[in-house]
């Protein structure tokens, strides 16, 4: 390991600290001697964990955007893009990304869809609720390395779901190792996260106004306007975070394809996650920085788009 | 006719996990000749009678505690790998949850373009995948000589920006009023700490709590990148690794290892669908 990292560390500690006594000090010279005295309290209770973000996230980032941009951690010659470059070029990263966002594109709109779908069924004053809710949600609880098991017999090539497919005259399918997988693995995400966005949804649903609805129904507004012209504005909101928790869910779905598959999948289920396991073997850090930034910077692309899209959405229903 | 769709979409959530627990009860025998074929690639030439076909069975056809008997007093590796479960966890539970406290608090109460700036900063991290984070993580782990040691998984969970975000979320909605009130009682600033917000924000700490533990009782990415040996491993990543020599033992392993998180959500269900409900106030 080259020794910059400790002495880059210790340098932005440095500013950083800089910066906090500044702050302390304008704020001080500023509203008087009481609330210097007033912020060294909540700053020292920021300070483990502002140490810790710092030490574990904040510096290696900057560390490894150093990396990203030259040519080896020894040579240090500044190569600019040309790792990036190569990472996009990479077969292995694009069939990883390409699955990665083929999963993401349709499992977090099936996610949404079908958790809002639950959301409005249990709003309906149905007997028992609280328990369905608790059916729900039990997925999210249960370790998914538990129950990988019943999901190996059930889609295995001789498994309950070629034997019921078989029963009534389809062919078998060898659904893990098969451009299916996908699909296996999709179910085993929805089975996850659909209660926990069903929740989100149920506290959204019940905060949408109650006259609102009132008074539109004794306009003899139906169910169909309703729902599209007053709930999904509401829910626009919820519909955006849900969106994001799925996103962010989605890409931890590795988790049930190595439980699932092991290291070596079928190609179309090679992940993201497999790609960055198979480069931390074999520790280019070159590769893995720029592979690391390149996903982080979609990432926030992605997420800020939908932040631009609901601010614009939500904005409407504030000027009304 | 909407309950009776409802509770049959309910009962199919409900299965896996139901599954699980009634095949956890069946004999070793029972076992292989149901579900041979799936682990039965590493030892082909097995002495065991095994059936072409899966025999996914809700009843076994005798009920025995033979499975739970064999891992818990016979082969003690299950319960060291559980161990490892438990160690990875609860520190990081824990103590993500104290230096949370302090700094939700910090946040909660500290204006400026600086804080805010730095706030954005722990969203930005908290919103990262493993993908993305794994690599600074394993940066640090490397240059301080941690990995291969419980604390390169330690350290970066304990400081994951989740907790605090979230708590912080709801100590802004603390009443300023609620603060200077205690202050012309003469409180001071940790006693305001300690005295209010802290037991104002108590279902928010446990909701966080079921949430950080649950993700991290299921950790996968960590230990496969942090983990040269895999004897560290724990059971989350380890079950996976079941071979046909102990099937037998598969299901009552699962079944330990997911009593702890069942408990805790019969227990904090409440807290838990509370806790889902915070998360959603993401924007302001």
């Amino acid at each position: 390991m080259p020794k910059k990292d400790p002495g880059s560390f210790k340098e932005n500690l440095k500013i950083k600290r800089k910066k906090i006594v500044s702050d302390i000090k304008v704020k001080s010279r500023t509203v008087g001697k009481r609330l210097s005295t007033d912020n060294i309290f909540p700053l020292v209770c920021l300070a483990p964990s502002l140490l810790g973000v710092l030490i574990f996230f904040l510096v290696p980032f900057i560390v490894i955007i150093f990396y990203s941009v030259v040519d080896n951690p020894i040579n240090k010659e500044f190569v600019f893009l040309d790792n990036y470059i190569s990472i996009v070029k990479n077969s292995a990263f694009i069939r990883a990304s390409g699955n990665t966002m083929l999963f993401s594109l349709t499992a977090v709109p099936l996610a949404v869809v079908l958790s809002l779908f639950l959301a409005m069924l249990l709003d309906y004053k149905l007997p028992l609720v609280s328990t369905f809710r608790t059916f729900f949600l039990s997925p999210l609880m249960v370790p998914i390395a538990s129950v990988v098991l019943i999901w190996q017999v059930v889609f295995h090539l001789n498994g309950t779901l070629n034997q019921i497919i078989e029963h009534f005259g389809g062919s078998a399918v060898d659904w893990l190792k098969s451009d299916y997988g996908l699909y296996v693995v999709a179910i085993l995400f929805l089975w996850k996260n659909l209660g926990y966005n069903m929740v989100l949804f149920l506290a959204a649903i019940q905060s949408i106004p109650k006259d609102l609805l009132e008074v539109a129904t004794l306009e003899g507004a139906g169910a169909f306007y309703k729902f599209f012209f007053i709930k999904l504005r509401y829910l626009s909101p919820s519909i955006l975070f849900v969106g994001i928790m799925s996103l962010i869910s989605s890409f931890k779905v590795f988790r049930e394809t190595y439980l699932l598959t092991g290291d070596y999948p079928y190609s179309r289920l090679y992940l993201l996650q497999h790609f960055m396991n198979n480069t931390f073997r074999s520790l280019d850090y070159q590769k893995l920085s720029s592979a690391a930034i390149l996903m982080g910077i979609v990432m926030v692309i992605i997420i800020g788009v939908l932040f631009f899209i609901e601010n614009r959405f939500g904005g409407e229903l504030e000027d009304e | 006719m909407l309950t009776l769709f409802a509770g049959l979409s309910a009962l199919i959530f409900l299965l896996p996990t139901v599954l699980t627990v009634t095949n956890s009860f069946m004999a070793e025998s029972e076992i292989n000749a149901n579900y041979g074929t799936v682990f039965g690639t590493a030892e082909s030439g097995s002495k065991i009678f095994m059936s072409d076909k899966l025999n996914l069975k809700l009843i076994p056809d005798m009920v025995t505690f033979s499975q739970y008997i064999t891992v818990l007093f016979k082969s003690p590796d299950y319960l060291f790998k559980f161990w490892n479960s438990v160690i990875l966890t609860a520190p990081i539970v824990i103590f993500q949850l104290v230096t949370a406290a302090g700094a939700a608090y910090a946040f909660a109460k500290l204006r400026g373009k600086l804080w805010n700036v730095l706030f954005f900063i722990y969203l930005i991290i908290m919103l990262m995948p493993y993908q993305v984070t794994l690599v600074p993580n394993y940066l640090v782990a490397d240059t301080f000589g941690l990995l291969d040691t419980r604390w390169s998984i330690i350290l970066p969970g304990i400081f994951t920006p989740f907790a605090v975000y979230i708590i912080s979320k709801i100590m802004r909605r603390i009443p300023k009023s609620l603060n200077e009130a205690a202050k012309l009682d003469g409180a001071s600033e940790p006693q305001i700490f300690l005295h209010i917000y802290l037991p104002l924000c108590k279902s928010a700490f446990a909701s966080v709590a079921i949430l950080v533990f649950i993700d991290n009782w299921n950790m996968v990415e960590q230990p496969l990148i942090m983990f040269s040996d895999s004897s560290r491993y724990p059971l989350s990543v380890f079950l996976s690794q079941i071979n046909s020599g102990e099937i037998g033992l598969a299901f009552a392993v699962a079944v330990i290892y997911m009593l702890p998180a069942i408990f805790i959500f019969l227990y904090g269900e409440e807290y838990l669908v509370e806790g889902i409900a915070y998360q959603s106030g993401v924007k302001g």
